[in-house]
């Protein structure tokens, strides 16, 4: 049977997501009491987690969560990362036998930085530099897969049910101003833990519902740019699409939710002259970029969240504000399991992002920006 | 008068008890087949002279007529066939080179007839067309690598002129002298009822069209005739027309007898005159010389067009393609071998070039390693018959395609294959003046809208069953596609999975 990244599996899915306005740390064992309540909507073939803030102690080291199937893989691996990156500090990622979750990998954690020779050699900045060795590594170090490398954040996936998963990982000992879940339900068995989501890159992790109709045509545009699609998974290529479009050209978060799930031509046209030239730019200029079919995303990122839904919202997803945490998941009752009593719920309209960020400057934590 | 070794290809069956003797298919048929003998009382038909284009069977009041494919056969022979031996015949008795027109009718491989299109089940919805929005705009030209931001923080637009489609196809070059004025006006005013183009072809612009200039793509091609200033600021676009699919490696030709009046005038030749375009623009003898044409046009026009490259497709299109991408071309043109032509060499067109699907998946593929697909918008053409071939032409990767073949059949072409005669019956590719007023330009132009409409309404309800709701997400989309009775090596061409994997 071929494994994730040899074939493409289409999925179903539930996703939850818990982000702390304020700051205030949020235990990771919320987050699986919430997508624990979905559980119909996962079959058990892949769960997991993003958390952001949760590795305050090395907050300016990417964090690289690598999968090994063999020792040997391990070692070409860890000899690729010894070429290119100081390792401050290395162990297993700590995890605990759970009976739905079997068959695990080598599951290894690096805080690591790029060698200042070779990063000023490679004439690209921080973050490309990490982005292309991820790349290189998961195309083409066999065995070795890097499934995590932002900083101060981290995401945590296996095959099985997601709450199996969350405790597999013992998810309850870490905390975070950001969790986003991801419950899979994928017509093929992946064949390993790669193709759990969320899948990450950098600091971005995408957790994804829905079954894009536009994947090749994404696919092939973003891999353009030096973007490997090894998994050939939904999540994989609108990650790539972000991170293209936020990192690479510098647009807006905004802006890049009007590439992915542009206005129709109809709303364009009714929209105001300088909105009307800016959301037909984008159009044109990225419109191989336009993601068609149903999907609903978490969209996590360094100080914020964003909840997006494809444009005829093809998908359920709901939102939901207690105080300071905001609510989003699936199924308004992922969100009830952890707060009963809401301030706010709604279902946001197909194409209009939902956006939240942190809304004060935590201490150590750069380039937060304020809460809209 | 010398014996004829070539037996007529088909026979005009009359039903004598239905003939009325009106003579209107005499008076029809400008190849003269029919005429009234007046001794016996009945009508006669010289079947030699006749091209099948079946003129007289669709006016026959009484439906009396109808023309087959005669029986008569030589004695049958896999090797040498009864085409092959005619040829023989006509060259011994000529000495000249075999003419023919429109696209070859050989067997060849068609290969939008082996892939298949995928739909939408259970994992995913199909889009209802005729409930939610389905989306066929489609720009063509050049997109920045990069965006910029103004001092304000709005994004400055730095698009460089494009075309604006709304539905991805345009009507291809068939120039003024071609076909007639008529067929331009239908081809013009449908073009601007459309929101789409066509194109002049290469014998300039009549100025009863000029109004049209928006929906005009004006073509510049090696003979230049026509061509000047006002001629280039009025088109919507430029086509540098480098090599066409019917006829790789050849120029147009028209033949004197069709240089006439306006044609002339247009053309900017002397009446009478053959024109002749040169094998190459004799100022492009390689890629750098290209860059400067393309550029010279732009400077005419003041960088407000975008400049279409037009390439015949042969074996090394990928490389010739990426090397336009970088000439400053904003739009390539992609004409594949069984693409029609008014009048071609049959040995070129039966025998040079290559299928467009193969070359459109090489082109894509290339463009996109090279990391400079969005340098270029590709529209194909070359013997798109139908909204599928569309369809499967954009998920290879076209941004748009042209039709010609199917336009002109919409306009009443038979597909006789005797346009370089100059006689057509449907007043399409004729100069003839009685022939020409059969055509009408208001409803030849209400049939190219009818044919695209329909076409746009069946490329919505395929995009819809594949869940996709706009043409760019279509765009490139290969996994949408499955070859079907096809190899390896041509499924690795076309970049697509068998049917089943």
């Amino acid at each position: 049977m071929k494994k994730e990244g040899q074939i493409r599996i289409p999925s179903g899915c539930a996703l939850s997501g818990i982000f702390s306005k304020n700051g205030t740390p949020v235990a990771g064992d919320k987050i699986v009491t919430s997508i624990a309540v979905m559980h119909d909507r996962s079959n058990g073939l892949g769960g997991g987690f993003a958390g952001y803030g949760i590795y305050p102690e090395f907050q300016d080291c990417f964090a690289l969560h690598i999968f090994y199937e063999t020792s040997a893989a391990r070692q070409s691996c860890e000899e690729f990362l010894d070429q290119h990156f100081e390792i401050v500090n290395l162990s297993k990622i700590p995890t605990k036998k759970v009976a739905g979750v079997i068959d695990e990998p080598q599951i290894w954690r690096y805080f690591a930085l790029p060698l200042p020779h070779k990063l000023a050699a490679s004439q690209l900045d921080e973050k490309e530099y990490v982005a292309r060795c991820v790349i290189k590594v998961n195309s083409e170090i066999s065995g070795s897969y890097i499934f995590s490398s932002g900083k101060n954040m981290g995401v945590f996936k296996a095959v099985g049910y997601p709450e199996d998963v969350g405790e597999f990982y013992r998810l309850e000992e870490y905390e975070g101003y950001c969790w986003t879940a991801h419950g899979r339900y994928p017509t093929n068995t992946p064949g390993w833990w790669g193709g759990a989501h969320p899948f990450s890159l950098l600091d971005y992790s995408i957790v994804h519902n829905g079954e894009i109709s536009s994947y090749d045509a994404n696919r092939r545009w973003v891999e353009m740019f030096g973007y490997r699609c090894t998994l050939q998974t939904d999540t994989e290529v609108i990650t790539y699409i972000f991170d293209y479009l936020l990192r690479r050209q510098g647009l807006t978060l905004e802006e890049a939710a009007h590439v992915v799930a542009a206005p129709f031509w109809s709303t364009i046209a009714r929209q105001l002259p300088e909105d009307r030239e800016a959301y037909t730019y984008l159009r044109n200029v990225f419109s191989s970029l336009l993601v068609t079919g149903p999907f609903s995303i978490l969209f996590g990122f360094e100080g914020g969240l964003m909840a997006l839904n494809d444009r005829l919202k093809l998908r359920s997803m709901v939102a939901a504000e207690k105080g300071d945490l905001f609510y989003v998941a699936s199924e308004e009752c992922a969100i009830r399991a952890v707060e009963p009593e809401l301030d706010r719920l709604w279902a946001p309209r197909g194409g209009e992002p939902v956006i939240v960020r942190l809304n004060k400057k935590k201490e150590g934590a750069e380039k937060l920006c304020q809460c809209q | 008068m010398p014996v004829s070794m070539i037996y007529p290809e088909f026979e005009i069956i009359r039903k004598e008890d239905r003939c009325i003797h009106c003579r209107l298919c005499e008076r029809q048929c400008a190849n003269e087949v029919h005429r009234f003998d007046k001794e016996h009382g009945r009508m006669l038909a010289d079947e030699a002279k006749c091209v099948d284009c079946h003129r007289c069977v669709a006016l026959c009041p009484t439906r009396a007529l109808k023309i087959v494919k005669s029986d008569h056969t030589f004695r049958p022979n896999a090797n040498w066939g009864e085409e092959t031996i005619h040829d023989i015949y006509r060259q011994a008795d000529s000495g000249g080179v075999l003419l023919a027109a429109m696209g070859t009718p050989k067997p060849y491989p068609v290969y939008w007839d082996k892939i298949l299109v995928n739909a939408s089940q259970v994992t995913n919805p199909p889009i209802d067309p005729l409930r939610e929005p389905m989306e066929t705009r489609t720009f063509l030209g050049k997109k920045p690598h990069q965006v910029h931001r103004g001092p304000d923080g709005r994004l400055k637009n730095e698009l460089s002129p494009g075309l604006s489609l709304d539905t991805p196809i345009l009507f291809s070059a068939m120039s003024y002298g071609s076909i007639s004025l008529n067929a331009h006006k239908a081809l013009a005013k449908a073009a601007e009822k459309l929101g789409i183009c066509y194109n002049t072809g290469e014998g300039g612009l009549h100025e009863d069209l000029y109004q049209y200039g928006s929906n005009t793509i004006v073509q510049v091609a090696s003979g230049r005739f026509g061509v000047h200033k006002q001629y280039l600021n009025t088109g919507a676009a430029i086509e540098i027309k480098m090599g066409q699919g019917a006829k790789p490696g050849i120029g147009g030709h028209l033949p004197g007898a069709k240089i006439a009046g306006d044609i002339s005038k247009t053309r900017m030749i002397p009446q009478g005159a053959d024109s002749i375009s040169p094998a190459p623009h004799h100022d492009i003898y390689s890629i750098e010389d290209l860059r400067q044409l393309v550029y010279s046009l732009k400077e005419a026009t003041g960088y407000q067009k975008p400049i279409l490259v037009k390439v015949a497709a042969v074996h090394n299109i990928a490389a010739i393609a990426s090397g336009i991408a970088r000439s400053g071309a904003d739009i390539i043109a992609i004409d594949g071998f069984r693409g029609g032509t008014g009048a071609a060499p049959a040995r070129i067109r039966d025998n040079i070039g290559i299928p467009i699907e193969l070359a459109l998946a090489a082109v894509d593929q290339r463009l996109r390693e090279e990391g400079i697909r969005g340098d270029v918008s590709i529209v194909a053409g070359g013997s798109i018959r139908e909204s599928s071939d569309v369809v499967k032409a954009i998920a290879l990767g076209a941004d748009a395609v042209y039709i010609g073949t199917a336009a002109l059949l919409a306009l009443g072409c038979h597909l006789c294959r005797s346009c370089h005669a100059g006689k057509c019956n449907w007043g399409i590719a004729t100069q003839q003046p009685d022939l020409v007023k059969r055509l009408d330009p208001e409803e030849g132009a209400g049939r190219l809208v009818n044919l695209v409409t329909a076409w746009t309404r069946e490329i919505k309800e395929m995009m819809g069953g594949m869940g996709i709701n706009s043409v760019e997400a279509l765009r490139g989309n290969r996994m949408m596609l499955r070859g079907i009775g096809l190899s390896d090596r041509e499924l690795s061409i076309l970049g697509i999975k068998h049917a089943g994997e």
